[in-house]
């Protein structure tokens, strides 16, 4: 009986922690150095694409902001909190649109829905370079519904369209639901973190990773900043 | 009911051949200075293969006209036998005509082919990979940069595997979706696959080149007409072919600089 209640209030202080004593990291991704300039994609061999672009596109591997901002970094809590196993129950959307992948990096979890949408008037061909994943690739007329998969095993999975040899985009499949995406000020936000010590990783696909370790102690906020070196070609 | 087969016959030939003397399909206008051979040579080419496609269709018709009803006990005449001479004739003919187009079209062939380009032509690479094509010119420095195949990554248009980091011939290299030549000028088009055969092919133009994995292929042509020409993959490199495709521009000098320039401002 003794035991029964003392596991009762035990995992009521949990769950009351969670709640209450819930933690944020807050920061900022930034780059040091001077990066590339993003090179304009001439699409001109597929005129339906061309025409919704006023102005050509530029590549997206590196999209910079304002204050040597750094836009596009996932940041991810990559060990402390074990995986509360959650997959969100609604899917995550990768768009083809103007022969462009909408968003350029999309984040999910394993085995969450992912849906693959083809809003041209041209055929694209699909082709996420999975390594650790199944390998697959997949064509899609114009008209067609979308294509629903999912990734069972967490990873970084460059995608290319094998008709527009310039399309590319970026799944990462993480294991975890702590995760967002640096936007245009390079800021991101971790919330709802119960208290515990954690690694932090940032990942850009150009640049590579960073790791901080960060510690949450009770209802805080944090800041934890990343750096990344830029590369000039 | 074999003098009717004999008149369908004629009909079908006669018919066939009034497309092809009102130049129905014509070749859509040569824009190069090598083409007027070309295009000679492929007229005589039609001339001398319709005079022996009418022929051998005339006389196809009149054999069955003449000898349809001969009866059962007639003879035939079979080779090597009876039919010898007539036999070795045709193939005297007709091989004597394949080998007088060959020789005429030596020249037509040889003019694109075996003349090397002249010191001043002007050279361009293509690339040719699933499904696209891509330009380099050299840039001022009028050298290439050297070529590292696993450094290719489309993501960030690096579409030629360019390292400007270490490479400083690499450095002020174009590379281009669209292949801009300045009129009157001859060009010295480099070849490569990145992946599979492709074809490069500007009707205009009267080139057809195929692009070998594996071999560094080249042409030389001079276009001598301004304006904005298709150029397409003629030989099937998989699932979009059919959607693989660049432009030629042929644009005058002054053009072509600023179009340079602006390239490599980019």
């Amino acid at each position: 009986m003794r035991t029964r209640q003392t596991l009762l209030t035990l995992s009521t202080l949990l769950v009351f922690s969670a709640v209450m004593f819930a933690g944020t990291v807050n920061g900022k991704v930034t780059y040091t150095g001077t990066p590339a300039k993003p090179k304009p994609i001439d699409m001109s061999k597929e005129p339906s694409c061309a025409k919704q672009h006023a102005t050509p596109i530029t590549t997206e591997s590196v999209v910079t902001g304002p204050d040597n901002a750094l836009e596009n970094v996932v940041v991810y809590v990559s060990s402390g909190a074990p995986d509360d196993g959650q997959v969100p129950p609604q899917a995550v959307t990768f768009d083809q649109k103007g022969c462009q992948y909408v968003p350029h990096v999309l984040v999910m979890h394993t085995d969450q829905e992912l849906k693959i949408v083809n809003d041209d008037q041209t055929s694209h061909n699909i082709h996420p370079l999975s390594k650790v994943n199944v390998e697959w690739n997949k064509s899609q007329p114009p008209g067609t519904p979308p294509i629903t998969t999912k990734y069972d095993k967490p990873e970084f999975i460059s995608v290319k369209c094998n008709i527009h040899p310039w399309m590319h985009g970026e799944f990462a499949v993480l294991k975890t639901n702590h995760f967002d995406v640096s936007k245009g000020s390079g800021t991101f936000s971790l919330p709802n973190l119960p208290p515990g010590k954690y690694t932090l990783t940032a990942w850009q696909e150009d640049y590579g990773v960073q790791t901080a370790d960060v510690t949450i102690t009770g209802n805080e906020t944090k800041e934890v900043n990343f750096t990344f070196k830029a590369k000039a070609y | 009911m074999a003098k009717l087969f004999a008149v369908i016959i004629v009909i079908i030939a006669i018919l066939s051949a009034i497309p092809i003397v009102k130049h129905t399909w014509a070749a859509p206008e040569d824009i190069s200075t090598h083409g007027a051979l070309i295009d000679e040579q492929m007229g005589e080419t039609m001339v001398e293969a319709g005079i022996a496609f009418l022929a051998a269709q005339l006389i196809l018709a009149l054999f069955v006209w003449q000898f349809s009803n001969r009866g059962r006990e007639s003879k035939l005449k079979t080779f090597p036998g009876g039919a010898k001479g007539l036999v070795i004739g045709a193939i005297l003919l007709v091989g004597l005509e394949v080998l007088a187009l060959g020789v005429f079209g030596v020249k037509a062939w040889a003019n694109q082919y075996l003349t090397p380009p002249a010191a001043n032509a002007m050279p361009i690479q293509a690339q040719a990979g699933q499904f696209a094509f891509y330009f380099r010119y050299p840039g001022p420095d009028g050298k290439f940069g050297p070529i590292h195949p696993e450094m290719i990554n489309e993501g960030n248009q690096n579409l030629f595997g360019l390292d400007p980091e270490h490479d400083v011939e690499s450095r002020d290299d174009i590379v281009a979706a669209e292949l801009a030549v300045p009129i009157n000028k001859e060009i010295h088009l480099l070849m490569h696959a990145k992946d599979v055969g492709h074809s490069f092919f500007v009707r205009e133009l009267r080139v057809q080149q195929d692009f070998v994995p594996g071999l560094d292929v080249s042409v030389h042509f001079t276009a001598n007409k301004v304006g904005k020409y298709e150029i397409v993959c003629t030989q099937l490199c998989g699932l979009g072919h059919y959607n693989m495709r660049a432009y030629l521009e042929v644009m005058s000098q002054q053009d072509f600089d600023n179009w340079l320039k602006q390239q490599s401002g980019q």
